[in-house]
């Protein structure tokens, strides 16, 4: 197995660490570190191409990941004041029972 | 080379698949700082340098913080989170379907032909010809990300604030 | 200019021929392994020995501002008799102390975080030293992002904050944890944006790179460090206060304010566990003297170009001490702020002071090529820039404040 594929494996299990975790828990604060394992999972793959394409001298994979960074820091930052918000209305964080809309 | 990327990969998995099992919310969340710093370890051996310590100030450094500030605020820091009475079935369908996923992926990755660069030697990107790209060709996805982050940060600030403001008791 | 011949001085070279000889007495495959654990071995014994030392001179010069002696007893261990030595052998008597005394790990504590908190300050502290340029060849690692390194390794010291306070399940330590984390998180903007206009000026984030950008003189007598210029002396002011309320100390002591409270996320904490603590403390502040060297005085560069026969590295020791006396200084001078003081300094006062301070450094590298009587209007504009929002916006966060009045103080 080249190293390629070996980093290309590591991804896609954290990858689906991440669906798993999203999938199954019913927690918001850990529902959302899943998605944030999920884009370090992409994070991952972008960085092994650069290593591993023809053209690592262009830079283009490190600087999408420095945007994708950026992006996961705001959608933390998002995400758990709206944590805090569903906390501050029904005193848990648990998803299932996040359900004020629902007719 | 190869055995560090090993050791690294089972480092970041290991500590990730513990983390998301945990009940205790406190453990996972440090569990994962673990793995988010296991990550820079990997862009460390990759060659990217910049990415490994703005990952390691980003993640480490503020989400880490954001996200133990927020199970603290919501009360999940000392006692592990109940049971749910469906949280088996819940379990076993995430299980099949993040396996499914998994398949699929793998199969994928190991049944292509993947072309690797033959010269092994790590790819150096500098700083300073990181920055000139950030500059030049990336200039307005730069500056897209900084409205980005600036919305954000107000959108996050209004949403966590109370609404019932309290008068600061004793301004100086 | 920066000469070449002070770079083959022998002096300057001394540490580096020592270093080699002792890695020529091990075999070649090896030789790497050595080369490395001589450098850190090598940090560690010298800081080990300046924290030492720091903390007695900190302790003798506080006890002259406020008029008293400081400790003056201690001597050499089984020698009643024998010379006194000014108490100089203090800090050695305090390990001891440390080492000997009990360990009490609270019952309920969460045992493993409880012992890996000390550890984690300490390590990440120590890190930071690995970027410092302490003279002209001498930087352990030579690394082409060396500042975005310095601050990631500094960052995770947030996290040791956060693990001594919740491991410790005490509520009032878990309270002074996050008091010391929204000091030490608002404080971290203004150090980072303070530290912008200089990787402006000088288009690196090397710090052997920066500090070569200031080796020149004016007339051989007045260095070209950042400090004299008008962004840089507003950018070293607002280090130095981001730096001091960083590393927790007066007058931003508060989360472990020792005469009021007990000791903050450090309650239960005791004998070497606390001293590890104490150790970390004093390591980032030494590691930020020293990145506040290199940034803006000028690193390990001579303030005049006819004083380079001194070797470099102790132009950088000389500074690094003249900056923690400083500290010291202003730890016996000034008084502790209030929470809401210190987040409301940070956050309307330090952090719109620097990001006009990034345009100021971007004005200057503009007018680089300025030369003549423009040069005076460079100068101006640039302490206008500096002057007129300092102004302004202290105005306007003192407007409707009558100003202060002190019960109890004589007036």
């Amino acid at each position: 197995m080249s190293p390629l594929q070996l980093c290309l494996v590591l991804s896609s299990l954290l990858f689906c660490i991440g669906l798993v975790a999203v999938l199954s828990r019913g927690n918001a604060i850990l529902v959302l570190l899943g998605v944030e394992l999920m884009l370090n999972a992409a994070n991952i793959n972008f960085i092994a191409f650069w290593r591993y394409g023809p053209h690592p001298d262009a830079g283009t994979g490190v600087i999408f990941v420095l945007f994708s960074i950026a992006a996961a820091a705001a959608e933390a930052a998002v995400g758990l004041a709206l944590v805090i918000a569903i906390y501050r209305h029904q005193q848990n964080i648990r998803l299932q029972e996040a359900t004020r809309l629902k007719g | 080379m190869t055995f560090a990327l090993i050791l690294l990969s089972l480092l970041i998995l290991g500590s990730a698949a513990v983390a998301m099992a945990l009940r205790n919310l406190i453990y996972s969340a440090l569990l994962l700082i673990g793995s988010w710093a296991g990550i820079a370890g990997f862009y460390l051996w990759a060659g990217a340098e910049f990415v490994a310590f703005a990952q390691i100030l980003i993640y480490v450094g503020a989400i880490s913080m954001v996200v133990l500030f927020a199970v603290l605020l919501t009360k999940q820091g000392h006692a592990p989170e109940p049971v749910e009475f469906n949280s088996v079935s819940r379990f076993i369908t995430g299980l099949i379907a993040g396996g499914g996923v998994a398949g699929v992926l793998l199969g994928a990755i190991l049944g292509m032909p993947l072309e690797v660069r033959t010269a092994g030697t790590t790819p150096t990107l500098t700083v300073k010809a990181l920055g000139a790209q950030l500059m030049g060709p990336h200039t307005a996805a730069l500056l897209v990300i900084g409205l980005l982050l600036t919305v954000s940060l107000l959108g996050a600030v209004v949403l966590a604030s109370d609404e019932r403001r309290d008068q600061p008791e004793d301004a100086p | 200019m920066n000469t070449a011949a002070g770079a083959d001085a022998y002096l300057e070279r001394v540490p580096l021929v020592l270093r080699d000889a002792i890695v020529q007495w091990f075999p070649a495959p090896t030789q790497w392994l050595v080369h490395h654990l001589i450098t850190v071995g090598v940090i560690l014994a010298v800081f080990g020995t300046f924290f030492a030392f720091t903390t007695i001179a900190e302790r003798k010069l506080l006890g002259r501002l406020q008029n008293r002696l400081g400790p003056n007893r201690a001597g050499l261990p089984w020698w009643q008799k024998g010379p006194k030595l000014w108490g100089l052998t203090q800090p050695f008597a305090d390990a001891v102390k440390a080492l000997t005394k009990e360990d009490i790990v609270p019952a309920a504590a969460d045992k493993l975080l409880h012992f890996l908190a000390p550890v984690l300050v300490v390590t990440f502290s120590l890190l930071t030293f690995a970027v410092l340029p302490f003279g002209r060849n001498l930087i352990p690692v030579d690394l082409d992002a060396a500042l975005l390194y310095f601050f990631a390794a500094g960052s995770a010291t947030e996290l040791a904050i956060f693990m001594a306070g919740w491991a410790s399940r005490n509520k009032y330590s878990l309270l002074a944890a996050m008091r010391a984390l929204a000091q030490v998180i608002s404080y971290e903007l203004p150090l980072l944006l303070s530290v912008v206009p200089v990787v402006l000026i000088a288009g690196t984030l090397s710090t052997r790179e920066i500090v070569v950008a200031q080796g020149f003189w004016t007339f051989g007598a007045l260095p070209h460090w950042f400090v004299f210029t008008p962004w840089g002396a507003a950018g070293f002011v607002l280090f130095l206060v981001s730096a001091l309320a960083e590393s927790n100390r007066s007058p931003f002591d508060l989360p472990e304010a020792e005469s009021e409270l007990i000791a903050g996320h450090l309650t239960e904490y005791s004998g070497f566990k606390y001293a590890l603590f104490f150790m970390a403390e004093y390591f980032g502040l030494t590691a930020l003297s020293g990145l506040g060297v290199t940034l803006f005085l000028g690193g390990w560069q001579a303030p005049c170009a006819f004083l380079q026969f001194i070797p470099s590295y102790l132009w950088f020791m000389g500074k690094l001490i003249g900056m923690i006396v400083f500290f010291i200084w202003v730890r016996g001078t000034l008084l502790r702020l209030r929470i809401d003081q210190l987040t409301r300094l940070a956050w309307q006062f330090m952090v719109p002071l620097a990001l006009v301070n990034i345009g100021n450094a971007a004005f200057w590298a503009l007018t680089a090529g300025w030369t003549g009587p423009l040069q005076f209007v460079r100068w101006g504009v640039s302490i206008a820039i500096v002057v007129l929002p300092f102004v302004l916006i202290g105005r306007r966060l003192n407007a409707g404040r009558a100003p202060r009045t002190y019960q109890y103080a004589a007036s």
